[in-house]
């Protein structure tokens, strides 16, 4: 089938400002996204710029905005979308080139909830032991792959740089529900600053975006709820 | 190893990324969320007025029931639908934020709770609304005189 590319695009070195260009490409339908755009890429405009790594949906690379909605380019076909496809980088962060944005300051906001197992005891002989109860508590979060998606969909984090995002607080979520982690109290004090959970206002672009099918607002919820409701 | 900044990005301004937060194909709860937070400020608005209104009791009746038979005119009906809806709708939008927030398990059937919200809110908005605009249509005498 003939398919309709128009992507927008963005050359530091050239432009003052993104703009659109399209293209015209044979496909199968079956196809994803990512092989399209590699295929105007090989065959048709080799400056055209993006991310992508695995290709199978697991290294969170090529996250962009494909037909208004976040996606990852390798884990959406086009008969999905049909003829006309639209592709823009992902919001709410610089743009380097084309669909490639500057992921700086959502690594910084990771990397400020402590992304780590926290626990001073001295291990003992064997594992830490946890039951598959415990354990459950938490597997929803352990899924991300810290694609970008969920943040980049959120409303509160376009508007406001200083929030967190929904990735930082999913993956201080993966944490803070681990029965083996004690650094609840290192952790906590990040989340309920100004730019914490409570910059969330249940809009759920995160949990209908995500590719992992995690739900990122119930995540969101559960760690409100914790500082709600923690001892004092 | 820390990788150098990029020379030069672009981000969007303020009125780029309004107009990408309405051109993102959000679903329910994008749109719950922007009615909420319009029908707020629309609501947070009238009762700005609503103090004003009130106020001018003060100046005694005659100044009171000539703004009286304004709110009776046939326009402020259809006003009164508005604002009707706006406090309908953020009430009950306001009670399923409420319950997410309590009930996190709550979020795995945000889509179910949504469309029940909408039945809930036609179910009350419906009739009130014709009661509202009876008058206009000559049906009956309207709620009171
Ligand atoms: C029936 C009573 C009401 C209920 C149950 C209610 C509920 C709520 C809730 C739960 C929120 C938080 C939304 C969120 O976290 O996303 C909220 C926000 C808000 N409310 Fe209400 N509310 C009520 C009445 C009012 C009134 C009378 C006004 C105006 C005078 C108002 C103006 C606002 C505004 C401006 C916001 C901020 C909206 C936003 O952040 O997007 N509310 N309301
Ligand atoms: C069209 C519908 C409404 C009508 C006809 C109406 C009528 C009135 C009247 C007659 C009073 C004076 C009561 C008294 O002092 O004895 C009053 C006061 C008040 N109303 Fe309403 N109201 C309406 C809608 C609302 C709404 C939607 C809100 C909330 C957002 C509201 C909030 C208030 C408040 C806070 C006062 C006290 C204001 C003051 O003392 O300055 N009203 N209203
Ligand atoms: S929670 Fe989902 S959308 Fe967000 S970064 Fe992780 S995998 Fe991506
Ligand atoms: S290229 Fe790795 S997730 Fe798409």
């Amino acid at each position: 089938m003939k398919a309709h590319f128009k992507i927008k695009r963005f050359n530091p070195e050239k432009d003052r400002e993104p703009h659109w260009e399209e293209y015209e490409l044979e496909v199968e339908p079956t196809e994803r996204v990512l092989d399209a755009l590699q295929t105007i890429k090989w065959e048709q405009d080799g400056t055209l710029t993006l991310r992508r790594s695995c290709a199978h949906g697991i290294c969170g690379s090529d996250a962009m905005v494909i037909n208004g909605k976040n996606r990852l380019a390798c884990k959406t076909l086009i008969k999905d979308l049909g003829s006309h496809i639209t592709v823009e980088p992902l919001r709410g962060l610089p743009v380097i080139k084309d669909l490639i944005i500057d992921f700086t300051d959502f690594f910084a906001k990771y990397r400020s909830i402590k992304p780590y197992f926290i626990n001073d005891e001295p291990p003992p002989d064997v594992e830490r032991r946890q039951s598959p109860r415990q354990r459950a508590r938490f597997d929803d979060t352990t899924k991300c792959i810290l694609c970008g998606i969920c943040t980049t969909a959120c409303p509160v984090f376009w508007a406001d740089s200083r929030y967190l995002g929904p990735a930082a607080i999913v993956q201080a979520h993966r944490f803070l529900f681990d029965s083996r982690d004690q650094g609840a109290e290192e952790r906590l004090p990040v989340l309920s600053a100004h730019g914490g959970v409570w910059k969330c206002r249940t809009v759920f672009n995160c949990t209908d975006a995500c590719p992992q099918g995690i739900d990122v607002t119930g995540a969101i919820a559960e760690v409100k709820k914790l500082l709600l409701f923690r001892k004092l | 190893m820390a990788t150098a900044a990029p020379e030069r990005t672009v981000k969007a301004g303020w009125w780029e990324s309004f107009y990408q937060g309405l051109t993102y194909r959000g679903y329910e709860g994008h749109w719950a969320w922007i009615f909420h937070r319009v029908t707020g400020l629309g609501v947070l608005l009238f009762l700005t007025l609503h103090i004003v209104d009130i106020f001018l009791l003060t100046l005694g009746p005659g100044v009171f029931n000539s703004l009286l038979a304004l709110y009776k005119a046939p326009a402020a009906r259809i006003l009164d639908v508005f604002l009707l809806f706006g406090v309908l709708f953020h009430a009950v939008n306001g009670l399923r934020i409420v319950i997410i927030d309590f009930w996190p398990h709550a979020t795995r059937a945000h889509k179910a709770i949504f469309w029940a919200e909408v039945a809930v809110f036609l179910i009350v908005f419906v009739p009130s609304a014709l009661v509202l605009l009876a008058p206009l249509f000559g049906w009956g005498g309207g709620a009171q005189s």
